[in-house]
């Protein structure tokens, strides 16, 4: 799960990490409040939303006046964000952060993941602050210091201290940039996150360390303990396909195309998406209706898929195993019937009781497509998909 | 021979009481040697009752002081399942095939830290656990579908790797042994590890290797095969046509920072001499022309 830069520095605050002084705002007329309540003269214009880049994108100004301030606020609030991360199609942006603004003598980048080749925690710590981390390890690898933590004990004041050296911080700061960076590790552990980026972390003109942007990701697995984190979800920055998916424990995912495919199994749903593209077509989606595929999900399922206008046919790929074909096989007709459908249905089902999963598609008098294998699936597919009409 | 396990081999079932428990431990119990091999389930609270006659003991070393099971499998929901691992390690049990799906990354730093330095072999979670073909199944898949043969199966998925040994045995060729690693992000045997095995096992003449985007552990088994391997290993990786920065049903499986592509994966295996396709329904005759 993804939040907010306001909320990622709302958490990280409570750990003690420094960050200029800052109120979300929905409305001008609240941003200009909180211009007043920050007081100062610079204020920064920061828009919220679920990506990077959104300094390039045009999303994030200074304003050095009231005026200004209304003329950023006003411009950036309801403006489509385009940035590289984003995609073409942009996202709007509903929030904003104001913040005092802070006098930078030089930019750090901070990052903590979970490394997968040590299985620990790594803290990443260089001294090219304001760029991409994935720009910098191709371009000047070592200006990134890389550690990992040891998940008894945690980041040492030593260790915390050596990195802090390491990239360069002069020495009165330090003692601050080492607990900011315990801090961060702290809040990453006890919150169960996935990513934290401070990107930049800078150093202020009196040596103190601030965080002046700040992402953090979640464990989506380990939610279940965090009911204050979820609060902090915002469904308008996610696919509603993707959130009504999730709600009936599907798993999807829009893509380009536009063949819908309908797998159990996040491995086969890959390969299925993979081997349509071999023969030529292109997956609209990505969806794993997992172990216990029951009528009313392959249901759901149909109509997550055909909620996207540019299917224009769709692949049920089945490998039962356990599971029942002639379950399945029911509870695609049924699906079919319900939501009435009007493009070709291509169905390759493998596994306990094949033959009559295949009777009972063929008995249902829907013109339903029935694929030998997953080769030969592909192929009825994209060339149904062709023809299609809708 | 085979690896892993074999129809001597003694399984606690871990989560014995539960929906999944039960239906599974009965379908590994009703494969090939399955009888003799299931003999013990865990269930805190419900030690001295019994499923179809398997036992049931408080704690995983009761169940196996009581049995001298040296394996288990385990059920247990996603909150308990890091320390139902912890208890079979603690117990000293030679291998645990983690089944639960879901269980959250901290929980899991922490059970492999703890397992430094143990002999107990961890495999999953999130995986459908390994399979000897005609002597016992421990986890998920289905059995009917696996044959006996020279082939070995290492893979981080479940359908797509029912996908690969499905194919495998159409075309007559049955497996030595096949493991499913999972699709976590930290888990316990990676491929290179199940890679060694199978070059180390008489029974196993070639291996079909199937993975998919995230992390780099089919790149590092890939440059071990380049310089060890004895036999002839084939590969897959699912998600070539996976968007960036989008989790694709696995934990595991998502391409972060442009690394852990599959186009990567595969130059890297083909590079270090692995013969690889592009298409998921060629991976049987791919293998069939190794061996």
């Amino acid at each position: 799960m993804k939040i907010h830069e306001y909320q990622a520095k709302q958490i990280l605050r409570r750990y003690g990490v420094a960050t200029p002084r800052g109120v979300a705002c929905f409305s001008v007329e609240e941003a200009l409040a909180a211009a007043t309540t920050l007081g100062g003269s610079v204020w920064v214009v920061k828009a919220q939303i679920h990506a990077g880049g959104r300094g390039k994108g045009g999303g994030v100004k200074l304003a050095r006046s009231v005026e200004e301030l209304r003329l950023h606020a006003s411009n950036i609030l309801g403006m489509r964000l385009v940035t590289h991360q984003t995609g073409p199609e942009g996202r709007i942006v509903r929030r904003l952060l104001i913040e005092e603004g802070a006098a930078i003598r030089a930019e750090l980048y901070v990052g903590i993941v979970v490394d997968r080749d040590s299985q620990r925690v790594a803290l990443m710590v260089s001294s090219e602050g304001g760029m991409e981390i994935e720009e910098v390890a191709a371009r000047t690898p070592e200006k990134i210091h890389h550690m990992t933590v040891d998940p008894m004990s945690g980041l040492s004041g030593p260790e915390a201290t050596d990195i802090a050296r390491k990239v360069g911080i002069p020495e009165p700061a330090v003692p601050d940039a080492a607990a900011l960076f315990q801090a961060l590790y702290r809040a990453f552990d006890e919150t169960d996150a996935s990513l934290i980026e401070v990107n930049p972390l800078v150093l202020t003109a009196e040596d103190r360390v601030l965080a002046l942007d700040a992402k953090m990701n979640f464990d989506d697995n380990a939610l279940y303990r965090h009911p204050d984190i979820v609060a902090m979800r915002d469904l308008d920055e996610e696919d509603e396909a993707e959130i009504e998916a999730s709600q009936f424990g599907l798993s999807y995912i829009s893509l380009d195309g536009n063949i819908g495919c309908l797998v159990n199994g996040a491995g086969l749903a890959m390969a299925t998406m993979d081997i349509i593209k071999l023969y030529g077509g292109a997956p609209a989606n990505f969806l794993d209706v997992g172990g216990g595929a029951t009528t009313e999900k392959v249901t759901e399922a149909f109509k997550l898929m055909l909620s996207n206008p540019r299917v224009q046919a769709i692949l049920v790929n089945i490998f039962g195993g356990i599971m029942r074909c002639d379950v399945i096989a029911q509870g695609v007709v049924e699906a079919a019937r319900q939501v009435e459908l009007a493009v070709p249905l291509v169905v390759r089902l493998e596994g306990t009781n094949v033959d009559l999963g295949k009777q009972i598609l063929a008995q249902s008098g829907l013109p339903i497509i029935s694929a030998s294998n997953m080769a030969d699936a592909a192929q009825q597919v994209v060339s149904a998909a062709r023809g299609g009409v809708r | 021979m085979a690896i892993l396990i074999d129809k001597n081999t003694k399984v606690i079932t871990q989560g014995i009481t539960g929906k999944t428990g039960q239906f599974h431990t009965h379908a590994c119990a009703a494969y090939a040697q399955g009888k003799s091999c299931f003999v013990a389930g865990v269930t805190p609270g419900k030690g001295g009752q019994n499923f179809e006659g398997i036992p049931i003991f408080q704690t995983v070393a009761e169940a196996k002081a009581a049995t001298g099971a040296t394996a288990s499998v385990i059920y247990v929901p996603p909150p308990f399942a890091a320390a139902a691992i912890d208890e079979a390690v603690d117990a000293g049990l030679d291998l645990v095939v983690c089944i639960t799906e879901g269980i959250p990354v901290r929980d899991m730093i922490r059970t492999r830290y703890k397992m430094r330095g143990t002999l107990t072999r961890l495999i999953g979670p999130n995986c459908p656990g390994v399979i000897t073909p005609d002597e016992i199944k421990i986890g998920i898949m289905p059995g009917h579908i696996h044959k006996r043969g020279p082939v070995g199966v290492v893979s981080r998925s479940g359908t797509l790797t029912y996908e690969a040994v499905g194919q495998l045995s159409a075309l007559g060729l049955g497996q030595s042994s096949c493991v499913g690693i999972g699709g976590d992000p930290v888990n316990g045997l990676k491929h290179l590890d199940v890679m060694k095995m199978f070059n180390a096992d008489p029974q196993t003449e070639a291996v079909v290797m199937v993975g998919e985007i995230g992390g780099s552990d089919e790149e590092q088994c890939a440059r071990w095969i380049k310089e060890n391997m004895r036999k002839p290993v084939v590969g897959f990786i699912a998600g070539v046509t996976a968007p960036p920065g989008k989790r694709m049903g696995h934990a595991g499986a998502i391409i972060s920072g442009g690394k852990g592509t599959a186009a990567e994966k595969l130059a890297v295996m083909e590079e270090c001499g692995i013969k690889i396709t592009r298409n998921p329904a060629e991976i049987g005759k791919l293998a069939k022309s190794v061996l």
